[in-house]
């Protein structure tokens, strides 16, 4: 009751007079103060809504465990072994996964006015995007770090060290960069953000499983084998694992990083293309 | 200076949807520092014109400018003058107030004054206390003022402004009011979309009535009203005993009586003021006591349904009725 008489308290038409009338126009920002802005959104956002981040990390937790404890044993013969190979696969997955939500919130965004009210600022067309994109990234960190502290609780130990994971984290977040301008088109194109999150996963979840995040192909038969080793993601799960193992395999870095570069190369100019003309 | 360009100026614009045709054919031609209505029912186009003045959608052909820059190839320019509060709520609502409007005027160039700058504005608009709370938990009224107090944290030379007091109370529409009606006066254009007609009645200079895209009628609300006929007497007995001797002097001194459905109430379409005060006198005179007696003029409503032949209260929840008592 005293909550709602304290808040809801009149406007003040003098004081609305006077704050209209102080304000010359400032200079115009540049470009990166702009992007910066709206990177300052996105990590609002993170702190106003955190269960965001449950979404994103529940899930791999999940097959952390599952995976470790059920499958472990039978995969790799002990589970410790197993978390050595799984662990860097998972935070592959996981990184991946949070890229869908980039596209969900673009989406959700779309359907409220405050898009409106950004596309009528005077300011740098991307600038929304890319700022979201700086908000998304702290959430990629956060969801890494959340499976890299898991393994070391349950007994995962990198040969590579502290800078051969926080390595393969940056590798994984450099990557997940590219990869979510894919789901911002879907964010774009599509009607609702349950749209996105569905399309999103429905095309994810094969790159994902299919690769070599859970096994090892080579145990594989034939036409599948031949998938797995050329999905991207197999490709980015052993780079990273062979980061965090202490033993970088340069090739799969650079064709990683070389991917990442192609999907945003594409997918960047046909967003910025579909979000200025909605 | 005395060329200065229109506000507003809108040549035979016309956008469709598909094969929706949401506006057909819309001029306009707002001056600067007044305040515009757009009138018109749901549906008629009010929303798809603004977000065509305010850069975000193209029109299909026409043109339209915002103090000389065209919408379409100075797009930029134009953004740098106005401000836009849309019919859906255009702040975020997952941040606080303050982080609306620190948001905002960050992106505007404020740097580091854009603190006190939203610090400013909520206190202005009497959301000091809410600062700190996400605006999804903001009362309607709070929220819209927010909203209006975002397009003002660089103060813009033209303002469109959507349907601001739609689902607000007396109370809080007012406090819209008397917003808009501060902006003018410090020199902002606003433009202004309603479908309430004493709304536009209210606050507006000039008011272009459209309807299905086109513009139907234009003029001041004074000029519309008169389109439509002289002023209306109302008169309400104390007695409704007395009502049939009522009619007959009425009708003799001022012209043809209408009978309300109030059994105590009559009411004079064309009056004239000097002839409605003998009336009244005569009334008195009369040992007829009243209970009320008003002379108003015809409601915008009765301009739509004599430019149309239909109310627009047949398409839109016409609010007219709630907003007929006037704070005095
Ligand atoms: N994005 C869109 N896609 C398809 N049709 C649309 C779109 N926006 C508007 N319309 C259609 O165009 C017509 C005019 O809509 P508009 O929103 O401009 O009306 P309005 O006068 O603002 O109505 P209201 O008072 O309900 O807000 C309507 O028939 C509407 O359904
Ligand atoms: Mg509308």
């Amino acid at each position: 009751m005293t909550a709602a008489t304290t808040t809801n308290r009149d406007a003040d038409t003098a004081a609305v007079r006077r704050a209209i009338s102080s304000t010359p126009r400032p200079p115009r920002p540049g470009r990166l103060s702009n992007a910066v802005a709206f990177g300052w959104r996105g990590m609002l956002k993170v702190k106003h809504v955190p269960e965001q981040l449950l979404d994103v990390t529940v899930t791999p937790v999940m097959f952390v465990l599952m995976f470790t404890y059920l499958f472990g044993g039978a995969i790799a013969g002990s589970t410790s072994a197993y978390l050595d190979y799984i662990l860097p696969g998972i935070l592959v997955m996981s990184v991946l996964f949070t890229t869908v939500y980039s596209g969900v919130a673009l989406n959700t965004d779309l359907t409220k006015g405050v898009v409106d009210r950004f596309r009528s600022l005077p300011v740098w067309r991307p600038a929304p995007l890319l700022g979201a994109l700086l908000g998304d990234s702290v959430r990629y960190v956060i969801g890494g770090t959340v499976i890299i502290v898991l393994g070391l609780v349950l007994g995962y130990r990198p040969d590579g060290g502290a800078a051969g994971t926080v390595g393969a984290l940056a590798l994984v977040v450099v990557f997940s960069f590219g990869l979510s301008w894919v789901f911002s088109v879907l964010g774009l194109l599509l009607r609702s953000p349950n749209a996105v999150m569905n399309a999103g996963f429905m095309g994810i979840f094969p790159f994902t499983f299919l690769s070599n995040v859970f096994v090892d192909p080579t145990t594989l038969p034939g036409p599948l084998e031949e998938f797995v080793d050329v999905n991207p993601v197999s490709t980015l799960a052993t780079a990273s694992r062979s980061l965090m193992g202490g033993d970088p395999d340069v090739s799969a870095i650079v064709v990683s990083l070389v991917t990442a570069a192609v999907l945003a190369a594409v997918f960047l100019p046909l967003t910025t293309h579909l979000y200025r003309n909605r | 200076m005395t060329d200065r360009p229109l506000a507003i100026e809108a040549t035979a614009l016309a956008k469709s949807f598909g094969s929706t045709p949401a506006v057909q054919h819309v001029d306009l031609a707002v001056p600067p520092g007044t305040i515009y209505g757009v009138l018109g029912p749901n549906g008629a186009g009010k929303t798809t014109t603004i977000r065509v003045l305010a850069t975000l959608l193209r029109p299909d052909s026409g043109s339209a400018r915002v103090l000389g820059h065209d919408v379409v190839a100075e797009a930029d320019q134009v953004r740098s003058l106005i401000s836009l509060t849309g019919q859906l709520a255009s702040v975020d609502e997952e941040l606080t107030g303050h982080e609306n409007l620190t948001l905002l005027g960050r992106l505007l160039g404020l740097r580091r004054s854009s603190g006190a700058r939203a610090d400013e504005l909520l206190d202005a608009f009497g959301i000091a206390d809410a600062a700190g709370k996400l605006v999804k938990h903001y009362s309607g009224g709070m929220r819209r003022r927010l909203d209006v107090a975002a397009s003002l944290v660089v103060t813009p030379q033209v303002m469109f402004l959507d349907e601001p007091t739609t689902g607000l109370d007396p109370r809080s529409r007012n406090q819209v009011w008397d917003i808009v009606r501060a902006l003018a006066a410090e020199g902002t254009t606003v433009l202004l979309c309603t479908q309430y007609l004493e709304e536009a009645d209210q606050l507006a200079r000039g008011i272009a009535v459209i309807d299905r895209g086109r513009v139907i009628a234009e003029g001041t609300p004074a000029q519309l009203k008169s389109s439509v006929g002289r002023s209306v007497l109302h008169v309400r007995l104390l007695d409704a005993g007395q009502r049939p001797a009522a009619a007959e002097l009425l009708e003799r001194a001022v012209g043809q009586v209408v009978l309300e459905a109030d059994p105590a109430g009559l009411l004079v379409h064309g009056s004239e003021a000097d002839r409605a005060a003998v009336a009244v006198a005569e009334l008195a005179a009369a040992g007829i006591g009243l209970a009320h007696f008003s002379l108003d003029q015809p409601s915008l409503d009765e301009v739509f349904l004599t430019i149309t032949g239909r109310s627009a209260g047949d398409e839109a929840d016409d609010p007219s009725r709630a907003l007929q008592e006037q704070p005095s």
